[in-house]
């Protein structure tokens, strides 16, 4: 197929399974199980990108997760996806990938030509040169910025595809399919508790080599062999392609499984991705290490890499990045890697060791004909779009020589993944044998093993995953028989050797996805960023979707050289999650578009829309709005219905208010702590208005309130109160007033309710509920209620108005509600029965000066409503101290007053303040605001309610202006008393 | 995410109970002075550790728990119904 497909090995890739893919547009063919990365490279592509500031021309780095540089956009249209890293894109028929941050083509990218700016671009560029003149940012510094930042674009048109949320529970979660994760998971399935285990690719096994031996077989055996008895265990479930990404309280960890990117489409019925909210009792961070890049002048050329990863491609996938391959190494990981090199046929042009004495296994190198520079670090990589040699320094900064190779692999040490451990808020400690961070010891029902804890060795790993998963399950409470752990054959490894900057003076990157060079982080130390946390946000290193993973430490080191002080005084900084990238679309899940929120419909909902309601939403509720009749507009419409309601009569649907039922001896007593008004003498077969204080003072809800028994009430709150009245009620009785015997629940959706008000509406009901009940005056007078049998179920008729017509509201049971509705409806039809929605119970009620929602916005006492002789001075209730204080009663405080139109705009609007002056209009002569508006049928004019200093005695028959500057409007308005129509109530008797 | 442990449902996601406050606050009786109430109405403590607080399981058995909580660590100390007395961990003030 190609030159770099080796003929041999590729443990992940089934070389019979040809799979056809692009890239910027371009056909190529990999095998099943390449990644993208691998399928790129054994086609001989090393160009994979463009760096994020420079737009340096940029291959793979690793060949997994924390890969910093090949970043692409994969699929197109509406699946089109940014940011994906090829090292972790499973090929698939019919792949698409385009390279990010070029243009117009990879090969050639313009915005190139900052690697020459570059010597302005430095640490804390933007910052710096963005600043001014402040006319300038927005119109032009955010649209260059915008430009140029931002990794690839994503699809504009809505994602087709799904995502799921899912939950799970576990006494053990290992994190990490690696030996010490499969060790783990082992020992602690066999003690019978319930074990996770997940692992982040789509292979388990992490990095054993087919070369390493555990328990006397080949290593990619035993992990096979490990997986199958796992797989076969009824306790132990297996999450492949599942990143744990995030480590919250109380051992609740957050996970992204990709169902669906290894495929072209998501098949029928599955989900994209998958987020899993994962409840562990214990949990076994076996996360692995990463390793870290050499910081030396152009170490970002494509091919440069690292060694890890060189390793990876040709065991894993038998692909060599390269035909001559030189090493550069700080300890003896390098010469794994030569080694499977030299015996895969690939050439090994050099070892530069930086440490200067021969170790163990790089004398058996030795004796294997490689040339091994010690003493030696690299200088330089050379080349255009690809590495073509390699220049080579003492430790001193004296070159040396160079060699030529068309791949560097970097071995810069392992720095143990503490990303997961650090989220549970503890600080990694500094190993100076590892010269990486290490997890401190645990806060939470955790344990780290193998590499993520520092031991890289593969036997070192088995005993301490078979270890923590013994450890894990008995902490859980199970019964964990020791047994052996898996063996493999201990190897010494020599030292590692500290080396953090090469010695140059060009570009050297420490974190490649963002551009950081060494310099960048030596200039903020120098321009006083000293602190790690600052330095990090001031150059951006770790900040990228890579999180730091092979930068993180490398530029701790820089930062310390340049401070002069030991690492562990510089410190880490903290990881937060995500630990890799999750898109927005499995956060979202299934909660967007219509099933953001749930929907509330009212039992009587299919009446409304026979009618042609409009709806709108109250909360969760969709109340019938107005009912337009054909041609005719939504002000028509409200106006007609608020006109005709107090001619014949009219039908509105309340159900959404909030309805609480409440027993006991005590329920009047409480209900007297609760509103400021007096409930126990009201007479059974009463109903009265209430109004409820915060225990601050402020006005909280009102509602009109029922006795249905002596120890029986039926309250109703307003719809957008309706749960925090309730929450308010249960802390009274259950943490104030324990002793008062008073039960209560919710009975909203029990109870459905219709309104009819106007004239018609006595004639109407009688004529609907029949002989069910008795409607006269004296059984039904205002403010009374009945319990009625109607049609083989309970209703209830409370005499009571908010338009201020004689009116009723009517419950049943909600199943009853269209039946009920159908019955007056049908009645009504001789008597002018006309539907209304909500807007025009806003107009019947802002006639009448009755507050509602506008006017009770968390600021008002009960006087400045109007409302103030409600308040009872014979027994004590809730907010009543409070509401006496010297600024609860000031006389000059804004009350509830009535406010005409008299000209200068076509209307009034809410929102509007009134000042005496349209002229001068400023915070200190502000005299109020309005509240509720409308066009009322009966004023003829334009009205509203709203707050105003002194209130209707203050300004009484005064012309004041209604300034809106967002229409630039300031209409005349005359202050009158809220009461517009009907003031002495008569029309309440019809 | 937190898991708190409902007296009454068992132990149950922090999603199902609505934080509600300062459960060490005591309302005053009725006639106590305007100044109580204030205090019992605006002052609270801001402890960094151990605290004594509010969760209304409000998607749950809607039962006021108390929850004794060390607001550094999340840890979760004790959970008792409103008329329990929960003492803070040993040598742990408020």
């Amino acid at each position: 197929m190609s030159a770099h497909r080796l003929k041999n090995g590729g443990l992940l890739i089934n070389r019979a399974k040809p799979v056809n893919f692009t890239f910027d547009g371009k056909s190529y063919q990999g095998f099943e199980g390449d990644t993208l990365a691998s399928a790129l490279l054994a086609n001989g592509v090393t160009l994979m990108g463009r760096s994020f500031k420079y737009h340096r021309p940029r291959g793979c780095l690793s060949a997994g997760s924390e890969e910093p540089n090949a970043i692409v956009e994969m699929r197109s249209g509406a699946r089109r996806e940014p940011n994906t890293r090829a090292t972790m894109a499973e090929l698939y028929e019919g792949l698409e990938a385009k390279s990010q941050n070029r243009f117009p083509s990879l090969a050639f990218d313009v915005q190139s030509v900052n690697q020459l700016l570059s010597p302005f671009l430095t640490a804390g560029f933007y910052y710096k040169t963005f600043m001014w003149p402040a006319s300038f940012w927005e119109p032009i510094y955010e649209k260059i910025i915008r430009r140029s930042a931002g990794l690839g674009s994503a699809a504009v048109e809505p994602d087709p595809d799904t995502y799921e949320h899912s939950h799970d529970h576990c006494d053990v979660l290992v994190v990490g399919g690696g030996p010490a994760g499969l060790a783990a998971a082992l020992s602690a399935a066999k003690s019978g508790g319930r074990v996770i285990l997940a692992e982040e690719q789509m292979a388990f096994g992490g990095m054993v080599s087919p070369s390493d031996k555990i328990d006397g077989k080949a290593a990619d055996k035993w992990v096979a062999e490990t997986l199958a008895k796992l797989a076969a265990m009824k306790n132990v479930t297996i999450m492949p392609r599942t990143t744990v990404f995030g480590y919250y309280d109380h051992n609740v960890m957050a996970a992204l499984e990709r169902v669906s990117d290894h495929v072209k489409e998501p098949e029928d019925g599955m989900p994209r991705q998958r987020l899993w909210t994962l409840r562990a009792k214990e949990v076994v961070l076996a996360c692995g290490s990463h390793e870290r890049a050499m910081t030396f002048d152009n170490n970002d050329k494509p091919g440069v890499m690292l060694n890890n990863a060189v390793r990876t491609f040709v065991e894993k996938f038998g692909v060599s990045p390269g035909k001559k391959i030189a090493i550069v190494t700080t300890n003896d990981d390098a010469y794994r890697t030569a080694e499977i090199l030299l015996d895969a046929g690939v050439a090994v042009a050099v070892i530069a060791d930086a440490r200067t004495e021969l170790s163990d296994a790089a004398s058996r190198m030795k004796a294997r004909g490689v040339t091994i520079d010690l003493g030696t670090v690299p200088r330089q990589a050379n080349g255009g779009k690809r590495v073509k040699s390699l220049t080579l320094q003492t430790l001193d900064g004296e070159v040396t020589r160079t060699f030529g190779c068309d791949c560097v692999a970097m071995a810069g040490g392992y720095s143990p993944d503490v990303h997961l451990v650090s989220q549970t808020g503890v600080a990694p400690v500094w190993d100076d044998a590892l010269k990486g961070f290490v997890p401190p010891a645990p806060i939470r029902a955790e344990r780290s093993a193998g590499a993520s804890k520092g031991s890289f060795d593969l036997a070192a790993c088995l005993e301490e995953g078979h270890a923590a998963g013994l450890e894990a399950a008995s902490a859980a409470g199970f019964d964990a028989k020791a047994g052996n752990a898996p063996s493999a054959e201990a190897i010494a490894n020599g030292p590692i050797a500290a080396i953090w900057r090469c010695a140059g003076n060009g570009k050297a990157f420490v974190d490649f996805q963002n551009d950081v060079t060494a310099k960048d982080i030596t200039l903020a130390e120098q321009e006083g960023f000293v602190s790690v946390e600052h330095a990090k946000r001031y150059t951006t290193l770790g900040m990228a979707t890579d999180q730091g993973k092979t930068s993180n430490v490398t530029g701790i080191g820089i930062l310390a050289e340049a401070r002069g002080e030991p690492i562990p005084d510089v410190g880490t900084t903290r990881f937060r999650p995500p630990y890799s990238p999750v898109a927005i679309g499995a956060f979202a899940g299934h909660e967007r578009g219509y099933e953001f929120q749930p929907v509330r419909r009212t039992a009587m909902h299919a009446c409304g829309e026979k009618l042609g309601a409009v709806f709108v939403e109250a909360g969760q509720w969709l109340r019938p709005q107005y009912f337009p009749k054909p041609n005719e507009g939504v002000m028509e419409a409200i106006y007609r219905e608020s006109k005709q309601v107090r001619e014949t009569a009219g039908i509105c649907d309340v159900s959404s208010l909030g309805k609480i039922e409440i027993f006991g001896d005590d329920a009047g007593e409480f209900l007297n702590r609760l509103y400021i008004n007096g409930w126990k003498l009201l007479k059974p077969g009463k109903a009265r208005y209430g109004l409820m204080l915060r225990e601050d003072g402020f006005v909280f809800d009102d509602g009109t309130t029922s006795r249905l028994a002596d120890d029986h009430f039926f309250m109703t709150t307003t719809t957008a109160n309706a749960a925090r009245v309730l929450s308010h009620m249960e802390h009274a009785s259950q943490v104030l007033w324990p002793d008062l015997d008073v039960q209560f629940c919710s009975a909203t959706e029990q109870w459905c309710g219709v309104a009819v008000a106007g004239p018609n509406a006595r004639k109407i009901l009688e004529k609907a509920f029949g002989k069910a009940l008795d409607m006269s005056e004296e059984a039904l007078p205002f403010m009374g209620v009945q319990t009625f049998e109607w049609n083989g179920t309970t209703a209830r008729i409370f005499r009571i108005s908010f338009s201020g017509e004689l009116a009723y509201e009517v419950n049943v049971p909600w199943t009853y509600g269209e039946e009920m509705w159908n019955a007056i409806w049908d009645a009504g039809q001789d008597h002018g029965l006309i539907p209304y929605g909500t807007e025009a119970l806003s107009v019947l009620r802002i006639e009448k000066g009755h507050v509602a929602g506008n006017e009770l916005d968390g600021r008002t006492t009960a006087a400045d409503m109007g409302l103030g002789r409600m308040m009872s001075s014979k027994k004590p209730f809730i907010g009543q101290k409070l509401a006496g204080r010297e600024g609860m009663i000031a006389e000059d405080r804004e009350q509830l007053v009535g406010l005409k139109l008299i000209e200068g705009a076509d209307r009034l609007r809410g929102g509007a303040h009134l000042f005496e002056d349209a002229d001068d209009a400023n915070r200190e002569n502000d005299l109020g605001w309005i509240t509720s508006v409308c066009d009322s049928p009966q004023l003829g004019c334009w009205i509203g309610l709203g707050y105003l200093k002194g209130g209707v005695e203050a300004y009484a028959g005064k012309t004041l202006y209604a300034v809106n500057p967002l229409f630039g409007e300031a209409p005349a308005v005359e202050v009158v008393s809220p009461h517009f129509f009907d003031p002495k109530g008569e029309r309440l008797n019809g | 995410m937190h898991r708190i442990n409902c007296p009454w449902c068992g132990l149950r996601d922090e999603a199902e109970f609505q934080y509600s406050g300062d459960a060490t606050v005591v309302r005053p009786e009725a006639d106590a002075s305007e100044e109580e109430f204030f205090r019992y109405a605006y002052i609270r403590e801001n402890p960094k550790g151990w605290h004594t607080e509010w969760w209304h399981h409000t998607g749950g058995c809607r039962q006021w728990v108390k929850v004794v909580r060390n607001t550094l660590t999340h840890e979760i100390h004790a959970t008792g119904g409103p008329q329990d007395d929960l003492p803070l961990p040993e040598g742990d003030k408020k």
